[in-house]
């Protein structure tokens, strides 16, 4: 039998190993470690074409398994990018013989959401969310939840910057029940929800991230969790603006993403560079976040311009 | 493919057993009745290696041909259903092998099986565990050093019920406490569908310092064996594990 024990299936593997694939007989050359999760091992490798890829192994052959089932039903929605493509599927046989399920996959090039915010600036959160529940909106009109979303899952590729997901080990069918999820990110666990797919949870989970980069160390729930989300969300500072639509997401108010993009569109768009500042620089902001305010407000007009300027040049062609 | 009805004994202790039978041997009974035996080791915040009692968590889980892991009371709730679902996730994949043995001949498994091919059976094993019916005792251990981990083990089982409801099978689940006051288990919540009601139920106190896990298991066995009389009484059809067709 396959798992006895959910003991953690790191596959530990040397930078400089080689791993050849029993069926497909395709060699990896590990470069290093990319991340280590619950269900497995990533690794950046390179194909013997030089090609770099990340590479995912466990012991976990039913986890492997239904995550690769997962991409490959992603993978048939066309000129579209739900996920890392994926590449090869095989099994490596270490020197004792053990056997190890792989797959690889697109390296998606990035900086983890928390850190690009952090260099670039807090408004950009409105714009990459936006881009996401683009992505989000085709998925499920797959058919497909996300599950599992959560800010480790969630990569900013670089030039331009868009906001991807990785690990679809969450990925569920609409109308079953999550396959995979975290706690903190869970509407069960804040008893505002089911725990069955549907587009909601998603959504829900996508104003967690919010929650969770507002709140980098989370909080707890309470005696009335989803009074304390709603508590959070009035008084975390730097989601000001997204207060209204981040509450409805909270509450199960959007059906579709579509719905919330179009609500955080409008918020984009109608946030005045001068009307807020002066509202927040009130008793406790010193001048020089004043200042710094102005400067991320000026940014975030250039920003919107250049992406109306976008989907004009898009619109007319 | 049938599977009839999963059923499974979810064991939460944070101890070693000092009374009565081998928890394994019960365990091992058990698992030829057709449940599954899962464990789960409960650790005090402070504890950082394994205690000695706690070895026993995996042999009985191995045993009872079940899952078992070790925790800290934190992570109680989303290991509870983890467990839960891998085991019947294992099961159906137990299931899926025999028949692939009967149709590929021996040595036949899952793992064997080309990566192409494995997608396939993995598909019927992940329908099979969202649409077959469950049912789960869950025996908590309210031994003296249980106490303050108790409430932690309230919420983590309405969590479960909350996971398990999400599927479109249906579930059962019934609660005991050991050690009873005159039997070895104490019926806390007779076989229903939620867990909701475990609130105002669940016990808040201690049961005693001994810990007899394996009579325990073995009283927590005939639970199943009635409620499986009962409905064959009723229904001829349902089938047993051992007996699914195809
Ligand atoms: N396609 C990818 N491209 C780049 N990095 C990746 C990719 N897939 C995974 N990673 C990295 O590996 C880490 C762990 O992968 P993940 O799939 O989340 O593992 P698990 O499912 O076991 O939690 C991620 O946090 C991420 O940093």
């Amino acid at each position: 039998m396959m798992n006895q024990t959910l003991k953690n299936s790191e596959v530990n593997l040397k930078p400089g190993t080689v791993i050849t694939g029993k069926w497909n007989k395709k060699s990896y050359h590990i470069h290093a470690c990319l991340g280590q999760g619950a269900i497995g091992s990533v690794y950046l490798a390179k194909q013997s074409d030089q090609k770099m890829v990340a590479l995912k192994i466990s012991d976990k052959t039913a986890s492997i398994t239904t995550e690769v089932n997962v991409l490959k039903s992603l993978a048939k929605v066309q000129g579209s990018t739900l996920g890392p493509s994926l590449f090869d599927v095989d099994d490596w046989i270490d020197r004792r013989g053990q056997c190890y399920p792989f797959y690889t996959m697109e390296y998606v090039r990035g900086n983890e959401l928390r850190s690009f915010l952090r260099s670039r600036g807090d408004q950009w959160l409105g714009l990459l969310f936006i881009q996401l529940l683009e992505d989000l909106e085709r998925l499920h009109q797959q058919g497909w939840v996300f599950g599992d979303l959560k800010i480790d899952n969630l990569i900013v590729a670089s030039s331009p910057p868009k906001l991807r997901w990785i690990d679809v080990g969450g990925t569920t069918q609409i109308g079953r029940s999550i396959k995979e999820y975290t706690e903190f990110y869970d509407r069960g666990y804040w008893q505002a929800g089911s725990r069955k797919a549907d587009p909601s949870y998603d959504l829900f989970a996508l104003a967690m991230v919010a929650l969770h980069y507002a709140y980098p160390n989370q909080f707890d729930r309470g005696s009335h969790p989803s009074k304390t989300l709603i508590e959070k969300v009035k008084s975390a500072r730097l989601l000001a603006p997204y207060q209204d639509c981040l509450r409805k997401a909270l509450q199960g108010r959007y059906q579709s993403s579509e719905a919330m993009k179009k609500d955080l569109n409008k918020i984009l768009l109608q946030s005045q560079p001068k009307r807020e500042p002066v509202q927040n620089s009130g008793k406790r902001q010193r001048p020089i976040t004043k200042f710094s305010a102005k400067l991320a407000w000026l940014e975030s007009l250039i920003i919107l311009i250049i992406a109306s300027l976008f989907w004009i040049i898009y619109y007319f062609i | 493919m049938k599977t009839g009805t999963l059923k499974q004994i979810l064991l939460i202790t944070d101890g070693c057993s000092n009374k009565g039978e081998d928890p394994s041997m019960v365990a091992t009974l058990i698992q030829q009745q057709g449940v599954t035996v899962n464990v789960i080791g409960v650790l005090e915040d402070d504890q950082s290696e394994n205690p000695v009692g706690l070895e026993e968590v995996e042999e009985i889980a191995l045993a009872g041909g079940g899952v078992s892991q070790i925790v800290y009371k934190q992570a109680l709730s989303q290991t509870v259903q983890t467990v839960t679902r891998q085991a019947m996730t294992q099961t159906l994949q137990g299931v899926v092998n025999k028949e692939l043995k009967h149709i590929l001949g021996d040595n036949q498994t899952i793992d064997a099986l080309p990566p192409e091919q494995r997608g396939e059976v993995m598909e019927v094993v992940e329908d099979l565990s969202e649409t077959s019916n469950i049912e789960v005792l869950v025996l908590v251990d309210t031994s003296a050093s249980m106490q303050n981990k108790l409430p932690t083990v309230k919420e983590a089982l309405i969590d479960l019920s909350v996971s398990m409801n999400a599927r479109i099978g249906k579930n059962r689940f019934s609660i005991y406490t050991f050690p009873g006051k005159r039997n070895a288990i104490n019926k806390v919540i007779d076989w229903s569908e939620k867990l909701d009601k475990v609130s105002s139920v669940f016990p808040k106190l201690t049961s005693g310092g001994i810990t007899p896990t394996g009579p325990a298991l073995k009283e927590a066995m005939h639970q199943f064996s009635k409620t499986g009389l009962l409905r064959s009484l009723k229904r001829d059809d349902e089938s047993n594990l051992e007996e699914f067709g195809s």
